[in-house]
């Protein structure tokens, strides 16, 4: 069983909701991707999504893009994010990791090159933004070989046999995003979203996470009430980037925080 | 002898690519998040019925003909040959169309989709500003709402042509994201589109992007070879022996390659922009010099660094300013059919100025780099043979680039 499932069923079995804070590597600079996700953890997070930063991220908004610009400019590249993550386990053997990113890096770096390095650093899952199922069997039957969970994306507008096609070659958990748009935008409609996770759930096995949209405690809690999992990520990187060098680990740590009250004190209902 | 009698029907099962998955070879494809996908196969599904059906492709042609006035004429530019030495040198005006270039084609026929799709707003994105100008005028002419990305570094360098498209009507936003030219105006664009899909159809003015847009913008511009098939042989009594063209996302390129790929005696050139020199690495020579990636929704060969991330491209010609290319080309490249070549900023720039002078024709910095090419391979043919070179817009945009360059301030 992999760490991000272990990790998630023993959630599940205390009744809790998995908080799931993302950060693009590297941003502002690599010498502070590792502390910063150890105090993601302190902070409450379950499991971590590390962005790997890219030259034309099309899916994002433009927080994350800025994310990914200020970390280009410091030159990082897909091997120095695997280095973090293989930094970040010598002191943290419990957390699981995620890489979130886009095709190219990996795809300059190779497709096995990178999955024997992400394995042996201590990853457990990857997300390929535009790597749709029907793009990416073989990258997933590589990436699962070397014991790495493969994530992929489900829309509102997924249809039922696309959600199976997932459900396929999938692992760990689905994000499910849960507005139309890119990353950092509007406002959810937890309504269509609550209605929509049983049913992909019960199709693809595999404990579903929402993201795009979560600003605040209150807009988490409300996801938490429906999903498996909560992700959180321009809302962390706009507070990366408005907080001077020294403050930045204690005002994240002070933001999740309050996140992981406010998804804590959800009733949960059989 | 050409290739005239070989039937359409061998044609048509030689090459009939993409598959069904809008995969050309390794090439292509659909490599987009899953927020777009549902949008990407209504457009697929739609095209995939209006393409073949008569009164679609009446309304097509009818709007070729008395909008852009199509066909274009092929003019044998017989000073520039004679100075070139050898071959003789045909240019298919596609600098006469409506807008002053080949990007109307594929816009007529995008917009059409977009009405039958019953979607009131388009958007568009733009580099130099010319498939910027097109969409706005089918805009306009369509009554349509408009909103055009270009990078504020090109907002800068072509003003007249935001001017231009404001005048039709259009919304131009001005991108700050990245390098702020046209790979971040694609990226602005597709997020828009992801946000607003429900009442918005995307033009994309070149053949890259996802599946089905690399094969629907080659079926509507491809009506320029089309058009040159009937009327080289009307001229000269054959087919050329080879045809060229410029290549940015490769556009009008695969317009004129494509009804030429069943027929093996036409050679294929694609041209790219060496800018300052291949070696310089300041140039935007996807084919010549990348190597396969995944960008803007396809796999095709990208300008990129040892890391994966793309790098800004140069060229004195703002279409030719592109990291990636249409994959159809990296396609026709790596199974040899098509041949890709580049040209520099200094040769391009001579080929315009000659073809001011020798011809009275001022062609588009875009099209200049394959009428340079072309005056370089006819000097090593014989006084017979002929290349039909695609002069794919005319020049009048780039006055200020070209007098600058001689020093000129207006």
């Amino acid at each position: 069983m992999s760490r991000i499932t272990q990790t998630l069923s023993a959630l599940d079995g205390a009744g809790r909701k998995a908080l799931i804070p993302f950060v693009t590597a590297g941003d502002p600079d690599l010498s502070v991707t590792v502390p910063l996700m150890h105090t993601l953890v302190e902070a409450g997070a379950d499991i971590i999504e590390l962005g790997v930063p890219f030259s034309d991220p099309m899916a994002d908004g433009p927080t994350i893009q800025r994310a990914s610009e200020r970390a280009l400019l410091k030159k990082v590249s897909l091997r120095q994010v695997i280095a973090a993550v293989a930094e970040f386990r010598t002191r943290n053997t419990t957390t699981p990791v995620v890489l979130m990113g886009y095709a190219n890096p990996i795809e300059a770096m190779g497709v096995d090159a990178f999955a024997d390095a992400a394995s042996a650093a201590g990853a457990d899952g990857v997300l390929v933004v535009d790597y749709p199922p029907e793009e990416s069997r073989e990258f997933a039957k590589v990436v699962r070989a070397a014991g790495l969970d493969v994530i992929f994306l489900l829309a509102p507008t997924s249809t039922d046999a696309r959600i199976r096609a997932v459900g396929e070659i999938g692992s760990g958990y689905i994000y499910y995003v849960s507005l139309k748009g890119v990353t950092g935008a509007g406002h959810i409609d937890i309504d269509a979203v609550s209605k929509r996770i049983p049913l992909i759930r019960d199709m693809v096995g595999l404990p579903v996470g929402v993201g795009f949209g979560v600003r605040d405690g209150a807009s988490a809690k409300a996801l938490a009430s429906v999903a498996d999992a909560v992700v959180i990520g321009s809302r962390i990187i706009e507070e990366i980037e408005n907080s001077p060098a020294d403050e930045i680990l204690p005002r994240v740590k002070t933001l999740l925080s309050g996140i992981r009250a406010a998804m804590d004190s959800v009733e949960v209902t059989a | 002898m050409g290739k005239l009698d070989l039937p359409a029907e061998v044609s048509a099962s030689a090459y009939n690519l993409p598959d069904t998955t809008g995969h050309f070879g390794p090439y292509g494809g659909t490599f987009v998040a899953e927020t777009l996908i549902a949008a990407l196969d209504e457009l697929r599904d739609t095209y995939e019925s209006l393409k073949n059906e008569p009164a679609f492709r009446a309304e097509f042609e009818y709007e070729l003909k008395h909008y852009v006035g199509r066909p274009s004429p092929i003019f044998h530019a017989r000073r520039l040959s004679e100075a070139a030495g050898g071959a003789q040198i045909y240019l298919k005006r596609e600098d006469l169309n409506h807008t002053g270039a080949h990007k109307i084609n594929n816009v007529i026929g995008q917009a059409m989709v977009a009405k039958h799709m019953g979607k009131p707003r388009v958007i568009a994105e733009t580099g130099a500003g010319q498939h910027g100008v097109a969409t706005a005028t089918i805009a306009a002419r369509l009554g349509m709402e408009c909103v055009v990305y270009m990078g504020s570094e090109d907002v800068k360098r072509q003003a007249a042509n935001v001017y231009r498209m404001k005048l039709l009507g259009a919304t131009v936003v001005p991108v700050e994201c990245g390098s702020k030219t046209l790979k971040d105006a694609l990226n602005e664009a597709m997020r828009d589109w992801v946000t607003n899909v429900a009442n918005t159809f995307y033009i994309i003015g070149t053949v890259a992007g996802p599946h089905p847009y690399p094969m629907m913008v080659r079926d509507f511009q491809s009506v320029i070879g089309e058009e040159c098939k009937w009327q080289m042989p009307e001229m000269i009594g054959r087919q050329p022996d080879a045809v060229i063209a410029c290549v940015g996302g490769g556009s009008n390129a695969m317009g004129i390659f494509y009804p030429y790929i069943p027929y093996p005696d036409v050679r294929l050139i694609g041209v790219e922009a060496a800018g300052h020199g291949i070696s310089t690495g300041m140039h935007s020579a996807s084919l010549c010099a990348g190597r396969p990636g995944v960008l803007h929704g396809n796999r095709t060969y990208l300008l990129q660094d040892e890391n994966g991330q793309i790098i800004e491209t140069h060229s004195v010609s703002a279409g030719l300013d592109y990291p990636g290319v249409g994959p159809e080309h990296a396609w026709l490249k790596d199974c040899g059919r098509a041949e890709y070549v580049a040209i520099d900023d200094e040769e391009a720039l001579a080929a315009f100025h000659k073809t001011c002078r020798m011809e009275g024709i001022i062609p588009a910095l875009e099209s200049s780099h394959a009428v340079a090419y072309a005056m370089k391979m006819a000097a090593g043919m014989s006084k017979d043979a002929v290349l039909l070179v695609n002069l794919s817009g005319r020049g009048d945009k780039d006055m200020h680039t070209v007098a600058e360059k001689s020093g000129i301030k207006f």
